[in-house]
C-alpha cells in the first residue's frame, strides 16, 4: 500500500487525497489486485500512475461505460471510474444516469470542485449560481446540480449514494468503503467528494478552506 | 465433407459469424438497417445490453476488450457518426474493438437503408491516422466470412476493425456457405489482474504522442501485406478497368460478363479491404490498363483512397460511376460503355 509516483496535481488539489483514501480503502478490503481504476479525461487524467493498481486512461467523458464494459466482462473485479463533476454530470450525464438506473455494479467517484479545472475554471453543472467563471464572467445563472440527489430518484434498492468532501479524510474512506462493498454486492454506487481548486478558485491558504465550507452548504453531506 | 449451405439474411450470416468467432458481448443501440444484427444476436441467446446511445455501445465495448472479453457492436449511419467517438480510443489504445457497419444514406439521417457514404467515416473518422482494418463484403458469404476475419484480425493486430456493410446486403437472402474452416484468435486481458498496469491514453510532450503514433503506423504497415485482400475478375487482358467494392463490386463483375459478351475487354479490381488498400496488387493492373472506371455509390468516396494509394507515377486516366446513395446495377455500369 504505497504510492507509486509523485503526484502531479496542482498545490492543495484535492485529488491526491482523494486517491489515496481510495487505495487505503482497497487495500483495507485486500481488493488492490482486483481492482481497476478509469480515469476520465479532466484532472482525474493525472493519476494515471499514482497508485499501485491497474490504472488506465479513457476518454472525454466515456469513463463510466468504459468501466461497466470492463465489470461486465469480469465481474469478480472492483472497477472504479475516477471522473470529474463536468464528465460526471454534463459531457458523460447521459452514461452515468443509464448506468445507475441499470443499477451497474461499478463504483463512480465524482470529485466536484465547480469547475472545469483542466481547462482553467470554466462554469461547471455544479457551479455556484452567482460564481464567476471565464465562461460566466458576469456570475453563472444556473441553479446547482445536485448529482447524488438526482440518482437518487432512479436507482434500485442496494445503490449506495453519498457525498463527502476533500477536509475530511475519514468521511471518505468510510464512503469508500461502504461504495466497494456495494458494488461487491452487486449493485451500483457514486461518491461524490467536494474537493479543493485553490488553482481555478484562484484561493489560497485558509480562503481554500473556506471555500470549501461554503460548497459544504450547498452540497450536504453525507448518505444521499 | 460437412455441408454448411443454408438459406439465410446477411443479417442472419453475420450473426452466425459472431457466435462461431467466439464473440461473447454484443452493446448496441438500436438503428435501421444493423437493428436485426442485434435482435438476431438476441434471439440466438448471445449476452447483450441495449445502452443509452451508441456512444455508451461503443465505450462498453472497450472496456470489454481491456478486460479480454470478445465484445462488439454494430451500427449505422448517424450512429456510425457516434460511434467515432470510441474507435477513436480504440486506435488510439490498440483495442481489438469490432463493429458491424450498415451503411445508410447521408448526409444526417438521410435514407435508412443503403448507400456507400460511410467509406470515409469507417476508414479515417475520428481525431487519428486511420489506422483501423476496414472490410467490405460484396456477398451474404463474404459477410460470414470477413466477420470471422475481422475478429480475427481485432486480436492478432489489436486495431479497431469494421466490417462495412449496407442495408441491401444485410437484408438480402441468399444460399451461402459458411466457411466453417476458419480458427479463431483466442482474446486475452489487455489488463490483467494485479499487473499493476499504468496506462496512457493522454500525453505531456507532443513528442510521446508523435512516437505512439508513427509505432503504431509502422506497426499498421509490417501487417499490411498479410491484412489486405482484393480480387482481380477479368483482368489479364483488360483494357479498362472497373473499380468498385462492396454489392456495387458485385455488380461490377456482371457487367463485365455483359461487356465482354460484345467484345468489350473489361476487367474488375474489387478492394475486399478498403484500409489498408491492396495498392500492390491494384498498381500491377492499374499501370497496363488503358483506363480505370472507378464506380461506388457516393460521391467519390473510395476514388479518394484509390487515387491516394495509386502509384504517382501510374498516369491512367481515371474516370467515374457515382450514384451517392443509390443502387448500382451492372445495367447502370453498362449504360457507361454506350
Amino acid at each position: 500500500m504505497q504510492q507509486e509516483n509523485a503526484a502531479k496535481f496542482c498545490a492543495g488539489c484535492g485529488y491526491s487525497v482523494i486517491l489515496m483514501i481510495l487505495n487505503q480503502v482497497l487495500a483495507a478490503q485486500n481488493v488492490q489486485d482486483k481492482a481497476v481504476m478509469g480515469l476520465d479525461i479532466g484532472c482525474s487524467l493525472l493519476g494515471w500512475n499514482y497508485l499501485p493498481i491497474n490504472t488506465f486512461q479513457t476518454h472525454h467523458g466515456r469513463v463510466v461505460p468504459t468501466m461497466l464494459g470492463y465489470k461486465r466482462a469480469k465481474k469478480d473485479s472492483i472497477s472504479v471510474a475516477v471522473v470529474g463533476d463536468g464528465g460526471a454530470y454534463a459531457i458523460g450525464w447521459q452514461s452515468l444516469f443509464y448506468a445507475a438506473r441499470r443499477d451497474e455494479p461499478i463504483t463512480v467517484i465524482v470529485v466536484n470542485n465547480s469547475v472545469y479545472a483542466m481547462t482553467g475554471g470554466q462554469t461547471a453543472p455544479t457551479t455556484v449560481c452567482g460564481q464567476k467563471t471565464d465562461t460566466h464572467p458576469a456570475g453563472s445563472r444556473e441553479e446547482s446540480f445536485y448529482g447524488p440527489e438526482i440518482l437518487k430518484t432512479i436507482v434500485k434498492p442496494g445503490a449506495y449514494l453519498a457525498r463527502s468532501a476533500a477536509n475530511d479524510p475519514k468521511g471518505i474512506f468510510a464512503a469508500l468503503e461502504k461504495a466497494v462493498q456495494t458494488q461487491k454486492a452487486g449493485h451500483f454506487s457514486l461518491v461524490e467528494i467536494l474537493s479543493f481548486c485553490p488553482t481555478n478558485w484562484r484561493t489560497t491558504g485558509k480562503a481554500t478552506f473556506d471555500y470549501l465550507e461554503n460548497l459544504k452548504k450547498i452540497y450536504k453531506i453525507g448518505e444521499v | 465433407m460437412q455441408n454448411n449451405k443454408k438459406l439465410a439474411t446477411g443479417h442472419e450470416a453475420v450473426v452466425e459469424a459472431c457466435f462461431d468467432a467466439g464473440a461473447k458481448m454484443m452493446y448496441g443501440y438500436p438503428i435501421t438497417p444493423t437493428t436485426e444484427v442485434f435482435t438476431g444476436w438476441i434471439k440466438k441467446g448471445g449476452d447483450y445490453l441495449q445502452t443509452e446511445d451508441e456512444i455508451a455501445a461503443g465505450f462498453a465495448v472497450c472496456g470489454g476488450v481491456i478486460a479480454g472479453q470478445k465484445a462488439f457492436t454494430a451500427t449505422a449511419g448517424p450512429g456510425h457518426v457516434l460511434m467515432q467517438d470510441a474507435l477513436s480510443m480504440a486506435e488510439g489504445m490498440r483495442l481489438p474493438f469490432v463493429a458491424i457497419i450498415g451503411q445508410r444514406g447521408g448526409p444526417s439521417s438521410g435514407t435508412v437503408i443503403y448507400s456507400q457514404q460511410e467509406v470515409t467515416l469507417a476508414c479515417f473518422g475520428g481525431n487519428g491516422e486511420g489506422l483501423r482494418l476496414v472490410y467490405s463484403p460484396a456477398t451474404i458469404e463474404e459477410l460470414y466470412s470477413l466477420t470471422r476475419t475481422a475478429f480475427n484480425s481485432a486480436w492478432k493486430y489489436q486495431y479497431p476493425t469494421i466490417v462495412l456493410s449496407d442495408g441491401y446486403l444485410l437484408k438480402s437472402r441468399g444460399v451461402f456457405e459458411a466457411d466453417k474452416t476458419i480458427e479463431n484468435v483466442e482474446s486475452y486481458p489487455l489488463v490483467k489482474e494485479g499487473q499493476q498496469k499504468h496506462w496512457r491514453n493522454i500525453f505531456t510532450f507532443e513528442e510521446e504522442l508523435n512516437e505512439e503514433v508513427v509505432r503504431n503506423k509502422k506497426d499498421w504497415e509490417s501487417i499490411k501485406n498479410e491484412v489486405v485482400r482484393s480480387e482481380n475478375y477479368q483482368t489479364e487482358d483488360a483494357e479498362i478497368l472497373l473499380v468498385a467494392h462492396g454489392i456495387v463490386g458485385g455488380a461490377a463483375k456482371d457487367a463485365v460478363n455483359e461487356l465482354r459478351k460484345n467484345g468489350q475487354k473489361v476487367g474488375l479490381f474489387r478492394p475486399i479491404t478498403l484500409r489498408p488498400f491492396a495498392n500492390e496488387a491494384f498498381d500491377k493492373i492499374a499501370m497496363r490498363v488503358k483506363k480505370i472506371v472507378i464506380v461506388e455509390s457516393s460521391l467519390g468516396q473510395l476514388a479518394q483512397i484509390v487515387r491516394a494509394e495509386m502509384a504517382p507515377e501510374i498516369s491512367t486516366p481515371i474516370d467515374y460511376i457515382q450514384y451517392p446513395g443509390l443502387g448500382i446495377e451492372a445495367e447502370k455500369i453498362v449504360e457507361y460503355f454506350k
